[in-house]
């Protein structure tokens, strides 16, 4: 059914209806040799369209399939203890969390030789040093997702979006209280990780005094009402924007100057998972060469994995809406988890933006 | 026929599964979002209840109240809208022929047969800026402009400058919108079942005795559905009151409600004493709005005992 290329259907995509009624649905099977099982929870439409079955004849493990919506929903799940899954894909915020919170067991890293197809530069990030708990699966950035039409030049800074008025009644941010708070601190010079109080309130008049400019804070949308026409400027996930992008010439994405959020999925095994031996092969494999190449095709995300990316075209490779500048990527950071306290005061600050 | 209601053993067998059922899936949980709201979060995953009332006293933030007040007013509003348009319809549905009756309910109940997220989602592709309802504007708009020119009345520009597309979505009017949409069916239905029991000769006695149609209407239609419209009123009141998605979406949140606070000390914010903090206190609104709905009742009972 799908057309000559495969259209990414976004990850991020507002599922969480369909997640409340349960999708999750049993790969059916052929003539395995009885390998056991494996439990795999992963984002929707985030792996590659054949993956799942080629394991499953590779190595004879049978493989329960489920997808979640959103990071909290996962962590929602395995709060109360893991109700029985092996290979889960948390973001790179949420690791530490789990992390914090005992939720994952560490990785084996004598049973996952293909950690040699991995860029050496994602091998000590600050939430999981030394990846004792979690492997790169696939990363990206948040940015502006822009009409070109509509536009005078590319917008270059937040500040476009976040404190000018030049698109008033065109702007579409993220309804997500963190995300939202730390671009407003990359706006004004500032380490998103830097949660004093003096910035939260820094970052909430701004965003406050933009309100009546935005349109929408879109619950993962944006790229929707970017496509409508309804906005100009979006600020989104790549991934999103490149959906869009896909199907509308006049669409363009970028990573302002100041530098963005970078954000990574990983690859975890939680705490009491059933089958930890098959989850160790299961990343194995996803790590491979061919197999990574096959994912990133199929959902057209970064994949960390330099052996995959050797395979891949230049249409992938060379697409600056999944592989950012180097220089707006020096400039971006990966959210830091900043604990209970801090969690709630920009829940405060969210609160307060969305009562005046 | 035999009075099973004295019978104790029978009335236990009978009413043992709802009553276990209400145990395990309603008091049960219930009880622990109670013990919640008076706890803390010691670790990300661990609530421990110590008796604070730290979650109770933040509902006092103006913050809070501001968008409390903003789902009492917001439900209010929708439901009075409701009401207005439910009655006539459940009165042509009740005083409907027979054969119609059972078409008119199955139309009421359709929308039903879809989820409430597609349903809502098809609302935003016909209420957007771009959406179908401009559409069919932006064509009347023309089609009078033609009108006008056909007259000769440019001059006056007596339509303004250029059709400018109405704007509902990220509104409190889209917000109500959506509400009064899902809501409606729950408000005609108990207005229904009201008028359905009244006795069509009552109204015809009180014309034939000279009263006229709005008399007849304010004097014996409506307080005879009066305890349907009471049912129809709270039934309305308070899921509307618990909206998180239609302010989500057809808000685009820009008209947030308590509910969304209340869903994000669930997910994002990971703070779940506070989130059953919140839920209790509309909870507690719940029971004193049914409280006055009994009271209601115990009142016109004994207005009518002595009649």
């Amino acid at each position: 059914m799908r057309q000559t290329r495969s259209l990414p259907v976004s990850r991020r995509k507002f599922l969480a209806g369909a997640a409340a009624v349960g999708i999750s649905f049993k790969i059916p099977k052929g003539a395995l040799a009885d390998g056991g099982k494996v439990n795999f929870y992963n984002w929707d439409t985030y792996i590659g369209e054949n993956t799942i079955e080629q394991f499953e004849e590779n190595s004879g493990v049978e493989v329960q399939y489920d997808l979640f919506a959103d990071n909290d929903e996962l962590f929602a799940k395995l709060r109360g203890g893991n109700p029985g899954y092996d290979l889960i894909v948390p973001t790179n915020d949420y690791v530490e969390r789990m992390i914090v919170a005992e939720m994952l067991m560490k990785l084996d890293h004598s049973k996952i030789p293909n950690i040699a197809n991995i860029d050496k530069g994602f091998m000590d990030p600050a939430f999981d040093p030394g990846r004792e708990y979690s492997l790169p699966y696939l990363w990206g950035t948040i940015g502006i997702g822009y009409r070109k039409s509509a536009v005078e030049t590319v917008p270059s800074s937040w500040n476009d979006i976040l404190s000018s008025d030049q698109y008033a009644g065109k702007i579409a941010l993220l309804s997500e209280p963190q995300t939202v708070l730390q671009v407003a601190l990359k706006a004004m010079g500032k380490s998103l990780n830097d949660w004093t109080d003096e910035n939260i309130a820094a970052a909430e008049e701004m965003i406050r005094n933009q309100k009546d400019n935005i349109v929408a804070f879109a619950p993962d949308n944006g790229q929707d009402l970017l496509l409508a026409g309804e906005v100009d400027l979006a600020m989104e996930w790549n991934g999103d924007i490149l959906q869009v992008m896909e199907e509308d010439d006049d669409i363009g994405y970028v990573v302002p100057d100041e530098g963005s959020l970078v954000w990574e999925d990983t690859l975890c095994i939680p705490k009491g998972a059933p089958n930890v031996e098959n989850a160790h092969l299961l990343i194995n494999y996803l790590l491979d060469a061919q197999v990574g190449a096959d994912t990133a095709d199929y959902v057209y995300y970064a994949t960390p994995n330099s052996a995959s990316k050797a395979l891949m075209s230049e249409d992938y490779t060379g697409n600056p809406a999944i592989f950012p500048s180097q220089e707006a990527i020096d400039k971006s950071e990966v959210s830091i988890y900043p604990g209970q306290a801090i969690t709630r005061k920009i829940d405060e600050a969210w609160t307060r933006i969305k009562a005046g | 026929m035999q009075d099973i209601s004295g019978k104790k053993s029978v009335f236990f067998a009978f009413s043992a599964p709802t009553f276990i059922w209400l145990t395990l899936f309603f008091v049960v949980p219930l009880g622990i979002i109670w013990l919640y709201s008076f706890g803390e979060n010691v670790t990300i995953t661990k609530i421990e209840t110590t008796w604070t009332l730290d979650n109770y006293r933040r509902i006092l933030e103006p913050e809070i109240l501001q968008l409390i007040g903003r789902s009492f007013w917001l439900a209010f509003v929708s439901t009075v809208i409701c009401l207005f348009v439910g009655f006539p319809m459940a009165l042509v549905i009740a005083t409907a022929s027979f054969k119609a009756k059972p078409w008119l309910l199955l139309l009421i109940m359709l929308p039903f047969w879809t989820n409430l997220l597609i349903r809502t989602y098809a609302l935003l592709n016909i209420l957007g800026t771009r959406g179908r309802l401009n559409d069919v504007l932006r064509w009347l708009y023309e089609r009078a402009e033609q009108f006008q020119a056909m007259l000769g009345l440019e001059r006056l520009n007596l339509l303004g400058d250029g059709f400018t597309p109405l704007t509902l979505l990220g509104t409190p009017a889209g917000v109500i919108y959506g509400i009064v949409y899902v809501s409606l069916p729950f408000t005609i239905l108990p207005i229904y079942s009201a008028l359905e029991r009244m006795d069509n000769s009552l109204l015809e006695a009180s014309m034939d005795l000279g009263a006229g149609q709005l008399q007849t209407a304010r004097n014996i239609l409506i307080p005879l559905a009066m305890s349907g419209i009471v049912t129809a009123a709270i039934i309305t009141f308070i899921p509307a009151l618990g909206q998180f998605l239609t302010p989500d979406l057809l808000g685009r949140g820009q008209v947030d409600m308590i509910a969304n606070v209340i869903e994000r000390q669930f997910k994002k914010a990971n703070d779940w004493p506070f989130g059953s903090a919140i839920s209790l206190t509309l909870l507690y609104a719940t029971f004193i709005l049914l409280a006055l709905r009994s009271f209601y009742d115990a009142a016109r009972s004994k207005r009518e005992g002595r009649m």
